[in-house]
């Protein structure tokens, strides 16, 4: 059993690197604290970011308890939203126009399939990358990484063609199949695994006599759960929001939120009390998330961004 | 792929060869099986379906570029470059590629530059730091469909909110939608605001890795907080900035959701004053000619043009990296991104990975947000 990676690698790096990062965080938050208080300017100037981030939606919720008529007559129709943003909810969920509950359902199905999906795929693949040694990983790595640039996007003809042989158009498993894998993922788990997975864990999980796979589910996958939550979360954002292709290869009959509210635009008048509800009924999920998790998005993008 | 399939079955056929003096049980055998295989059927997953449905599509583009190919029609017969004559022969596809880079620089260069300011606005010891934190990245939640349908309401021409403003202030109103720069400014305004706060916690979490110390000497050296900006942070932070850059010229340069959803023709403007190169492909290929074959034209010489812009970006960046000032501690971390910028411009094969060797058990500082 030479090959084995456990056996082969020094033991303590892992545990080594977690008590240093740990020391060094303790050390940078003593220094933090020391530093003084900004002034009051920088808390206005982010204010107004902060009023321009979420004024947006706050005029989306105005123009939505309005009405047509006010808002081809004025840019600002009223000034606080009213209850009448309730009809227009419900007149989305009741347009024929579109198919609103076919359309939620398509949607929570793809972002739940392919972020769950996704996670375990990239924490597979993160877990084989991070801590087993067999020939050919790190040029295989690379590859993934390389990968990260491509725009795949520019695929979609084919994609198209390959998916009407396959009879799946208009069929959600032509979103879903390719999403499935995320070099992203891959490169994120890989990362986090590196330092987060000490080799002993895994040592004893093998000299205990577990399998590979029994050895990544019950040790690699609980190690994992921080970042893969995070990847997960930012797999579902993706998916929630994502149009191009979704629009391509389902079209107006089966599909996804965002394809439903172009939809609503697709009438000859377009009332936009309507659309606008329609608007913020398809990011309210997404807000409500953000409201509960937005904490562990922000830390993913900065823990991400440090080490990708 | 060809690494992974040669190998997989290369290490199932020699590891089942019994070895002469002593004999292995089954399960012996099938445990040396499994670390052999194991390691390649993890990451297969990704491989196999990366290759289905990103390798392949991508390089069978180029295949279908050569055929007279229809949505309705099929595989029509081989035309050569034709197709290429054809789209470079449409005045329509230049605009867009016109539109494209314009709407690409006007977004891309503010919000580097807002981003690194709100970044240093959120470096400081805030009180409710998350709280700011998490009130920028507020955008990122909404989809890019429904900040392009509320962008188009507020730069409406007539009873739009940005018009109104500006004629209570005195100025004449502008043809959002008429004006082929002023579309530009609004479509480069709703991916700025989507994506500035994003970026933003990508260059805070850039800026927390300086060390201290530095910022200790430089007030030593009487450098003040904007001298300490520009000397200590902006030289720091520079290979973030250049992931940055590159992240969002590969996404800027295939943009779509926005324009396509900016009026309710969807098809950028009456003159295709703000038609970008991928909406011009949709066009092309599900739209009024249903023409595959061009449309996979349009698409290759896309992908051409994203190469090559990302192969100037790492050469620029290679220059930046070699004349800046030297940063020890972070030394690292300058050279894993750079070495992802070379794979990424495809111009791979520098030396090792640098994330799994053996260096990598030196942490030098932590570059993790507490």
């Amino acid at each position: 059993m030479s090959s084995v990676a456990a056996v082969a690698q020094s033991a303590g790096k892992g545990a080594a690197k977690a008590a240093a990062r740990k020391r060094a965080r303790t050390q940078q938050h003593g220094t933090g604290s020391a530093v003084r208080r900004p002034g009051w300017v920088t808390y206005a100037v982010l204010a107004v970011v902060l009023a321009v981030s979420a004024f947006p939606l706050y005029y989306t919720l105005l123009l939505g308890s309005s009405d047509q008529v006010a808002i081809s007559q004025r840019a600002l129709p009223q000034l606080l939203p009213d209850p009448s943003i309730f009809a227009g909810f419900a007149n989305v969920m009741s347009s024929t126009q579109i198919n609103f509950w076919l359309a939620l359902t398509n949607s929570v199905i793809i972002s739940v399939v392919v972020s769950v999906a996704t996670v375990l795929t990239s924490t597979l693949a993160g877990f084989s990358f991070a801590k087993l040694r067999y020939p050919g990983r790190n040029a295989l790595l690379v590859f993934v990484i390389a990968t990260m640039a491509v725009p795949t996007q520019l695929g979609v003809i084919p994609m198209y063609i390959l998916m009407s042989e396959l009879d799946w158009i208009g069929k959600i498993q032509a979103v879903i199949v390719p999403a499935l894998v995320s070099a992203f993922g891959v490169f994120w788990m890989t990362q986090y695994l590196d330092s987060a997975l000490p080799y002993e864990l895994i040592e004893a999980a093998r000299v205990d006599g577990a399998s590979m796979i029994r050895t990544f589910w019950s040790i690699a996958m609980p190690a994992a759960l921080p970042a893969a939550s995070m990847l997960g979360l930012f797999i579902f954002v993706m998916q929630w929001t994502m149009f191009f292709w979704p629009s391509i290869v389902l079209g107006s009959q089966n599909p996804t939120l965002p394809i439903a509210v172009q939809n609503l635009t697709a009438g000859y008048h377009n009332d936009y009390s309507l659309i606008m509800a329609g608007v913020f009924l398809v990011t309210l999920p997404l807000l409500l998330i953000f409201a509960v998790v937005g904490r562990q998005l922000v830390a993913g993008i900065m823990q991400g961004a440090v080490k990708g | 792929m060809a690494a992974l399939t040669s190998t997989e079955p290369a290490a199932g056929s020699t590891t089942p060869a019994p070895r002469a003096p002593r004999k292995l049980g089954f399960s012996q055998t099938l445990g040396r099986w499994d670390v052999k295989v194991s390691p390649y059927l993890y990451i297969s997953p990704f491989f196999v379906l990366f290759a289905l449905t990103g390798l392949f599509p991508l390089a069978y583009t180029a295949v279908v570029s050569v055929y007279e190919w229809n949505l309705l029609g099929g595989q029509g017969e081989f035309v050569g470059f034709q197709n290429y004559a054809d789209v470079l022969g449409q005045a329509t596809f230049w605009k867009s590629l016109v539109n494209t880079l314009s709407i690409f620089l006007l977004s891309a260069v503010p919000q580097v530059v807002i981003a690194i300011t709100l970044a240093a606005l959120l470096d400081q010891n805030l009180r409710n730091a998350t709280f700011w934190r998490m009130g920028v990245l507020i955008p990122y939640v909404v989809a890019p469909i429904a900040v392009s349908l509320i962008f188009g309401r507020l730069f409406a021409d007539q009873y739009g909110l940005i018009n109104d403003l500006l004629s209570t202030v005195g100025l004449e109103p502008i043809g959002w939608h008429q004006d082929r720069l002023a579309s530009h400014f609004a479509i480069a305004a709703m991916v700025n605001y989507r994506w500035t706060g994003y970026n933003a916690l990508i260059f805070l979490a850039a800026m927390q890795a300086v060390p201290r110390d530095l910022y200790e000497a430089a007030t030593i050296d009487g450098a003040g907080p904007w001298r300490q900006f520009f000397s200590v942070t902006v030289p720091q932070i520079r290979s973030t900035v250049i992931f940055v850059v590159i992240t969002a010229s590969i996404g800027g340069l295939q943009i779509f959701d926005e324009p396509r959803l900016f009026d309710s023709g969807g098809l950028g403007g009456a003159d295709r004053q703000w038609m970008t190169t991928v909406l011009y492909m949709y066009d092309v290929a599900w739209g009024n000619q249903r023409d595959f074959g061009r449309a996979a034209a349009v698409a290759w010489m896309l992908f051409v043009l994203i190469l090559a812009i990302g192969f100037v970006n790492f050469l620029l960046s290679q220059r930046i990296a070699s004349s800046g000032p030297k940063a020890p501690r972070v030394k690292r971390a300058v050279t894993r991104r750079l070495l992802a910028e070379a794979r990424s411009a495809g111009a791979a094969g520098r030396g090792a990975t640098g994330t799994n060797s053996a260096d990598s058990t030196v942490t030098t500082t932590d570059r993790r947000d507490s």
